[in-house]
């Protein structure tokens, strides 16, 4: 069967035809657009490193960026520390688990939706649910859209709140582990606390590494939140780079300016992405047979 | 009873407080929306109850789906209804073919340069598609494209997103060869073996590729903000994002919330009726199986 003739690359050929068109082809001309001026009407005009130099003296780039780095260094952590945590908790042989699994999993299949970022409004209003909820235990109203502090909290909050899809992955993986592993553990006496270090955390590394980098990468790109819900205020203190790509391309029209910010964030997430590919060959523990990721 | 049965009940007991618990601000919101719809503005700030009061809905009653529905704009919420499924429709179908293409020609053959064929597709499932978003934006405008469907729907008839053939892949090399061989044996030609043989036993497969899929398209918002500029064109998702403009001012926030339980309900049918293909779909591609 597993002759080497063309007839496996008949059936990938709309693969190959799509990954040059939409994939190599547009990653190509976008960093080719990075070093020109253009505004869509008149053709590319080649500045050279303009874009970049403009970039690196724009208040607004540092401001974003840094924004950007805030939002994803406390969602990716917190989403999958949760993840794991309500996991390891649904991963008990109690009745009824599957109810929890699939509730859980609603947010981070709706979580996208416009919808929710009209309810997200409507939650985290001066009087909205969630401030009417604190104020019952006594507390002031939290000016959500009003603070910087505030509306970052919101879009972590929506972020975090969509943990479905990574604790399935994990809840998965957990059930994968051999329960020798945990016997074996429990003939050399060991406590729950070193079975959890010693056999679960080290089982689960592969799983923890996939989610890690998928959830990095994705929460690098979040777009709707900023844009439907604070709209990248107040104070610019949610406004994420891909929004400012958005408004530089689709507001103003400056299609060099935006690919130049698409090409930096592009290489912010290459460069989390290989260090934490790198680091992976010491804290990631593939079991002989396996090799999930293969 | 002993101490041991005492010990697992509290501990059981423990376990159920906190997860009904997390339950609870998980789901709340979502239940919370629904109430809302039946609520006047005052009684949306003012209340935590979901359930609203029963006077008002004596009084308007299904007025704010009523209303909702006909829109401020020119065109009812039915228009953009279906223009969400104009999209998802053909996306959903040409992303189940184009990836199970993939999938066939990269686990049943051999041929020169697959395996850096293949790194790449890995590759692109990393890649952040917000690099090709300007460039894609050019090339379809350039073909005269902008305020079509197309640029939505096409791309996944090439495998235009790695994840679904990433799945297909990994589900299809679960599938014994001894079955093509025996199709080969019978004078099945490649193609036939595809479809008459792999085919159904991938059906939880593309099952779940369909469902992953309809939701993400449906939720999608920045492809149709940026492609779509006709009113008449819009999906639910751009539709709702105009209602939350237009209703900034003194409008009754009901309408929109009932507008956006439309938009959210054909997700939530299509996930209460296929849970259970969903959660195996989700962990598909990454847990070995």
């Amino acid at each position: 069967m597993k002759k080497k003739n063309r007839t496996g690359l008949y059936y990938i050929t709309p693969w190959l035809i799509g990954m040059l068109l939409f994939t190599v082809y547009p990653f190509a001309s976008s960093l080719y657009y990075s070093f020109t001026d253009f505004n869509l009407i008149s053709s590319p005009n080649f500045i050279g490193f303009d874009n970049y130099i403009t970039m690196f003296q724009d208040d607004l780039f540092w401001t974003s960026l840094n924004v950007t780095f805030r939002y994803v260094f406390l969602t990716v952590p917190l989403k999958l520390v949760i993840a794991l945590s309500v996991a390891f908790v649904l991963n008990f042989k109690l009745k009824g688990i599957n109810f929890f699994r699939t509730a859980y999993y609603i947010p981070s299949i709706l979580g996208g939706n416009v919808a929710i970022a009209v309810l997200w409004t409507f939650l985290f209003a001066t009087d909205g649910l969630f401030n009417q909820f604190i104020g019952i235990f006594g507390f002031e109203a939290i000016g959500w859209f009003s603070t910087e502090w505030g509306a970052m909290t919101t879009l972590v909050i929506l972020r975090v709140w969509q943990f479905g899809s990574a604790m399935v992955i994990f809840l998965a993986a957990l059930q994968n582990i051999p329960a020798e592993l945990y016997e074996a553990a429990a003939i050399d006496g060991a406590s729950k606390v070193k079975t959890f270090l010693r056999v679960t955390l080290p089982m689960l590394t592969p799983i923890i590494f996939f989610n890690f980098v998928m959830q990095l990468v994705q929460a690098f790109q979040e777009f709707n939140g900023p844009f439907l819900i604070t709209g990248g205020g107040p104070l610019n203190s949610t406004y994420l780079l891909p929004m400012m790509i958005y408004d530089n391309a689709f507001r103003y029209f400056r299609m060099g300016y935006a690919s130049a910010l698409s090409w930096v964030l592009f290489l912010i997430i290459l460069v989390f992405t290989l260090i934490i590919f790198k680091t992976s060959s010491s804290w990631v523990h593939y079991a002989d047979e396996e090799g999930s990721a293969k | 009873m002993d101490k041991y049965k005492k010990n697992q009940l509290y501990k059981s007991g423990i376990r159920y407080t906190i997860l009904i618990l997390g339950l609870f601000i998980m789901i709340y919101p979502i239940i919370w929306l629904i109430g809302a719809s039946f609520k006047t503005n005052a009684e949306i700030f003012s209340s935590i109850n979901f359930l609203p009061n029963w006077n008002t809905v004596k009084e308007i009653g299904f007025t704010p789906y009523v209303e909702g529905w006909n829109t401020s704009t020119e065109f009812t919420f039915a228009t953009y209804f279906l223009n969400t499924f104009k999209i998802i429709i053909p996306k959903v179908i040409f992303t189940v073919i184009g990836s199970l293409l993939t999938a066939y020609g990269f686990t049943r053959f051999n041929f020169k340069g697959k395996r850096i064929l293949m790194s790449i597709l890995i590759a692109t499932l990393f890649l952040p598609s917000i690099v090709t978003r300007v460039p894609l934006y050019i090339f379809w405008r350039e073909l005269g494209m902008l305020d079509t469907y197309i640029p939505l729907v096409i791309p996944p008839l090439f495998g235009g997103e790695a994840f679904f053939s990433y799945m297909m892949i990994q589900f299809m090399r679960g599938v014994p060869k001894d079955l093509d061989e025996a199709a080969n044996i019978d004078g099945c030609n490649s193609f036939q073996t595809l479809y008459k043989i792999i085919v159904p036993t991938m059906i939880p497969c593309i099952v779940s590729c369909a469902l992953f899929q309809f939701m993400w398209t449906n939720n999608d918002f920045l492809g149709p903000l940026i492609y779509i500029s006709s009113v008449s064109k819009y999906p639910m998702s751009i539709a709702l994002k105009m209602a939350m403009d237009t209703t900034a001012g003194t409008f009754d926030w009901n309408r929109v919330i009932a507008m956006s339980l439309i938009g959210l309900a054909p997700s939530l049918i299509l996930f209460f009726s296929a849970q259970k293909t969903f959660i195996e779909g989700a962990t598909a591609g990454s847990v070995k199986g």
